[in-house]
């Protein structure tokens, strides 16, 4: 479970939120949605422990959080395979019995992300769909409890964002996996969460996604 | 050949090296950081200038002026883009210095010569264990960290989230390639110090696709680039440098060619 009691984060002079009050609960499938430089991702770096809050309280387990940024630095040339790419998220070992238990546990997730028949594929020539799954892979070797996609659909084709969400769904309904969904698109909000935290005017709304309406996508640009 | 001792010591210092720059290489390519290997071996050359000027070695001048400024440049914050001119501008100031040092030093251009296209027969036995040193230092510091230096190099972001010191990473990589750099420019000179620490990661990362047989096949590239140079400068009284880049260079077209074939087939 996250919990923030009056959460606030400024740089310097420049304020980006304050006061935020709000809860996610465990295996829940919650989007964060507001305008570009509305503090998303800042939320999401001290949600992780990557940058310090001003002040406010913040209740959230750190190790256990997997995160699926939208860009990486993955040009055509990037060598490695699909496998060896979320191989790196590995630890060192000398134990043979450790990496028997490595080498089962990316059986495991490549077959869970459906990426067992591209595993020798370098990285660098994979489709879009095909990256963000290997990004998913690769967050999920942490075996994490809380999963942040930071629009992570946002470059995608809209049948190919559908079956990357219909995993992150499957994810979040077998295995209790919480889901929080930093999203620009109004259709798979509505499509897959429940709940959505909204950023206006420095501060964040909770909505029921009932409520939340294409108004509040047409803003962002 | 090996009868001669001179030809015995740089047989051996160029094989650590080629081992040192292969492996660095491999994480210089990753990271994108070409173009600072190729500053960092200019700032050497004005380090070996300062140290005849002052009457340390020329190894000593190096190493000091490479780490200093690695870890400066390190630090250099901001945009990508600026940090590649402030890079640029930084070398030019220390090629002028290098230029500077040898003048006030009044050393024969000769040895400005051996610092810039390096020398195989300027390489003493006391020096050749200096390098063993270094050398074995470096893929020490490379043993110990690797896997996060790997997760780093191949995937910033990925490391970053999960929560790995990517700046101290950082740090610990940029002072393994300045004695890397300071270290290779013995043999091939500061000049070209970077063809090593390049062209073979280069080639390897259009060959194969996990990172320990880059570091493979890098090495082995290197390997032959110094192995064969050393003897055809032998058999030639041609410099070591001119057939070490030109091996280099081919097998670099002939792994970019191996690519685009396979694309295709």
């Amino acid at each position: 479970m996250i919990e923030a009691k009056n959460l606030t984060k400024s740089f310097g002079k420049q304020l980006i939120f304050k006061n935020l009050n709000f809860r996610i609960n465990n295996g829940e499938f919650i989007s964060l949605i507001g305008p570009n430089g509305s503090g998303k991702t800042t939320l999401v770096k001290i949600l992780m422990g990557l940058e310090s809050k001003t002040s406010g309280t913040l209740n959230v387990a750190k190790q256990t959080i997997g995160y699926v940024p939208q860009f990486r630095n993955i040009d055509l040339d990037y060598p490695l395979s699909i496998e060896q790419f979320i191989r790196l998220n590995l630890k060192f070992t000398f134990s043979p019995k450790q990496r028997q238990l490595d080498n089962e546990l990316i059986t495991t997730i490549m077959e869970k992300t459906h990426l067992t028949q591209l595993k020798n594929r370098p990285l660098g020539l994979a489709s879009g769909g095909e990256k963000q799954k290997a990004y998913l892979a690769q967050a999920l070797l942490n075996e994490p409890k809380i999963l942040i996609l930071d629009e992570s659909t946002a470059s995608l084709d809209v049948e190919v964002k559908m079956q990357l969400m219909d995993l992150v769904q499957e994810l979040n309904q077998k295995y209790q996996l919480t889901v929080i969904f930093i999203t620009h698109d109004y259709e798979l909000t509505k499509k897959y969460t429940k709940r959505a935290l909204l950023f206006k005017n420095k501060t964040l709304e909770e909505l029921d996604v009932a409520e939340v309406s294409k108004k509040m996508f047409e803003m962002e640009g | 050949m090996f009868e001669y001792e001179f030809m015995q010591q740089a047989f051996i210092a160029s094989t650590f090296i080629a081992i040192t720059a292969g492996l660095v290489g491999v994480f210089v390519v990753s990271r994108n950081m070409s173009f600072l290997s190729h500053t960092l071996s200019e700032i050497g050359f004005a380090g070996a200038a300062f140290g005849i000027l002052v009457g340390i070695s020329p190894l000593a001048g190096m190493i000091l002026f490479t780490l200093v400024s690695s870890i400066a440049v390190g630090s250099l914050s901001g945009e990508a883009s600026r940090r590649e001119a402030s890079i640029s501008a930084i070398s030019s100031l220390f090629i002028g210095l290098g230029i500077l040092f040898l003048s006030l030093s009044a050393q024969s251009s000769s040895y400005a010569t051996n610092i810039l296209f390096g020398s195989i027969v300027g390489i003493s036995a006391p020096e050749v264990k200096q390098l063993l040193i270094l050398a074995l230092f470096v893929i020490f510091i490379f043993l110990i960290f690797y896997k996060p230096l790997a997760f780093d190099s191949f995937d910033h972001l990925g490391a970053q989230a999960s929560g790995l010191k990517t700046r101290l990473l950082s740090i610990i990589f940029l002072i393994t390639l300045a004695l890397s750099v300071s270290i290779g420019a013995q043999i091939v000179g500061s000049l070209l110090v970077f063809v090593l620490l390049t062209l073979p990661a280069a080639t390897a990362k259009y060959i194969v696709h996990s990172v320990p047989k880059m570091i493979l096949v890098s090495v082995g590239l290197s390997l032959a680039g110094v192995w064969i140079g050393l003897y055809l400068a032998f058999i030639t009284n041609w410099p070591v440098t001119f057939f070490i880049s030109t091996f280099e260079v081919l097998a670099y077209f002939g792994g970019l060619s191996y690519k685009n074939w396979k694309l295709t087939h």
